[in-house]
C-alpha cells in the first residue's frame, strides 16, 4: 500500500515539473505600451540593434525606450562577451535579426538611415545581413 | 655719361632706423604674446558643467559579414529569450 502510495506522488510530481516546463517562455511578453507602440509605428528597429523613435519624441515614450535600450545593452554585453565579440558587433547582428522579425506594419530603419514600413516583403537590409 | 646710380640702396639707410624700432617692436610683440599666451592658459579651463544637449555618438561601424554570420543564430536565440525587450 505504501508503495503505490508512493510512486502515485511521485508520478504527480513528475507532471507538475512537465505542466510548469511548458508555462515558463509565456511570461517573457512584451509590456503592453511597447506592443502598442510598435503597432502604430512610433518606435521602429534600428540597424544597431536598439529601439528608436519615429518622429516627435514624448517623455514617456522616450522613458519607455531608453528602458528597452538600457536592458538590450546589458544583454548585449554579456552575450558579446561569451560570444568573444566587441558590444558592437553583437548588437549589429541582433539588429539585422530584429529587423528580419519585424511583423508588416512595424518600422524599421533601412540601411541608408530613413524609417520604412515593413510589409510583407523581406526587410531592406545592411548588405552583409546573413 | 653714364647715369648716376646709387651706390648703395635706399632701403640701407631706412634699414637703420627700422632695426632700431623692430627691436621695441619685437619687446613690445613678445610682451603681447606673453599677455596673450597667458591668457590661452587660463581660458583652457575644464568644463565642470554638463552641455546642454544629449550628446549624440554616431557610429557607424561597418561589421564584418564573418562576424555577422558567426554571431546569428546566437542572437536569434537572445530575441527569443527575451521576447520581452525584443
Amino acid at each position: 500500500m505504501m508503495t503505490t502510495f508512493r510512486n502515485a506522488l511521485i508520478a504527480a510530481a513528475a507532471g507538475a515539473i512537465a505542466v510548469t516546463g511548458f508555462v515558463a517562455p509565456a511570461q517573457a511578453q512584451r509590456d503592453p505600451a511597447y506592443a502598442a507602440a510598435r503597432a502604430n509605428g512610433t518606435v521602429g528597429e534600428q540597424t544597431d540593434g536598439y529601439l528608436g523613435i519615429v518622429g516627435t519624441a514624448t517623455p514617456e515614450l522616450q522613458r519607455m525606450v531608453n528602458d528597452i535600450n538600457i536592458r538590450r545593452r546589458a544583454v548585449y554585453a554579456q552575450k558579446a562577451q561569451e560570444n568573444n565579440a566587441t558590444l558592437e558587433q553583437y548588437a549589429a547582428t541582433a539588429g539585422c535579426q530584429a529587423i528580419a522579425r519585424t511583423e508588416p506594419g512595424e518600422k524599421y530603419q533601412a540601411p541608408d538611415g530613413t524609417w520604412k514600413t515593413r510589409t510583407a516583403a523581406p526587410p531592406e537590409r545592411l548588405g552583409n545581413c546573413p | 655719361m653714364t647715369e648716376p646710380k646709387l651706390t648703395v640702396s635706399g632701403a640701407a639707410a631706412t634699414l637703420d632706423y627700422e632695426i632700431g624700432r623692430g627691436r621695441e617692436m619685437k619687446r613690445n610683440f613678445a610682451r603681447a604674446g606673453l599677455a596673450i599666451a597667458g591668457a590661452m592658459a587660463l581660458s583652457g579651463c575644464i568644463n565642470v558643467s554638463a552641455p546642454d544637449e544629449p550628446i549624440v555618438i554616431e557610429l557607424n561601424v561597418n561589421i564584418r559579414a564573418e562576424v555577422l554570420y558567426r554571431l546569428a543564430e546566437d542572437a536569434n536565440n537572445t530575441i527569443d529569450e527575451n521576447a520581452d525587450i525584443f
